[in-house]
């Protein structure tokens, strides 16, 4: 009994010496080359954008609504979910994270009311990725304010 | 050559999250926060925007890219209207983003229905 609970626990202990590294340089290969694909997305409606004349400005508000909508589209249909399982990080950091993590929960909690379910859950990662950003804003706002 | 610096720099990205995601076991809203406001600081203290010049859509498409907006707006305002701009820059010049996240977001509410798993 005591013995095979040792060779238990020295099996765990291979494992976990065996695993992680392997792990995770598969996952950065997934996450860089998806990561990259969508940049790529956005480096081609940047372009194309340009190419009718847009300014800088508008060119980066357009590119930022056009991933967006995708993102929740691809959301909705079910397929970003498909996608962020493969590519971890590669899905999340995109701004098309951003979108999924809004959407998901709007279409998840809708059956729980449009106020208190889809009205609040709408914001669950929305919430705080707003609140922080904003925050950190104004603090170098000020200090911009101060010190240019 | 544009689309290989965007790659290489958004996938590059993408990884330090996913390297974050392995070894911490930070969740994916953890690390959205995170990144944002990083972009923010970086976008602040004037390293971010030469790498947008460099990777263009590679540095904007992922969330620090969101940070450095805050950033920018909220300078370009207190250069504007002064100190009142750090109240009121960062959610201006983000608007867009933030309103189609929400907007699209509910219309896909809307229309579709959550998929079984």
């Amino acid at each position: 009994m005591e013995n095979s609970a040792k060779n238990k626990e020295l099996y765990q202990d291979m494992v976990k010496k065996a695993s992680p590294d392997s792990h995770i340089f598969k996952d950065c290969v997934k996450a860089f080359i998806v990561g990259g694909i969508i940049c790529c997305v956005g480096q081609f409606i940047t372009n194309y954008l340009k190419e009718l004349g847009l300014t800088q400005n508008d060119t980066g508000i357009y590119t930022s609504s056009v991933l967006i909508f995708i993102s929740s589209l691809m959301t909705g249909l079910g397929l970003y979910g498909k996608l962020g399982k493969f590519a971890g990080a590669g899905s999340i950091v995109p701004i098309t994270g951003f979108s999924n993590s809004v959407t998901s929960p709007a279409i998840e909690f809708k059956k729980e009311g449009f106020v208190t379910g889809l009205g609040a859950k709408i914001f669950i990662v929305a919430g705080p990725v707003i609140l922080y950003g904003v925050l950190t804003s104004v603090i170098v706002g000020i200090i911009y304010y101060f010190i240019k | 050559m544009d689309y290989l610096y965007a790659f290489l720099v958004g996938g590059g990205i993408c990884v330090i999250g996913q390297i974050l995601i392995d070894k911490t076991k930070l969740t994916s809203a953890r690390i959205l926060v995170l990144f944002v406001v990083l972009g923010c600081v970086l976008g602040g203290i004037g390293v971010y925007q030469p790498l947008v010049d460099f990777a263009g859509a590679g540095a904007t498409v992922p969330l620090p890219g969101f940070g450095n907006t805050l950033a920018k707006g909220v300078m370009e305002e207190v250069d504007k209207s002064g100190l009142i701009g750090a109240l009121t820059g960062g959610l201006k010049a983000s608007s867009a983003g933030i309103t189609s996240a929400l907007v699209f977001a509910f219309l896909a509410a809307l229309i579709f229905n959550p998929k079984e798993k």
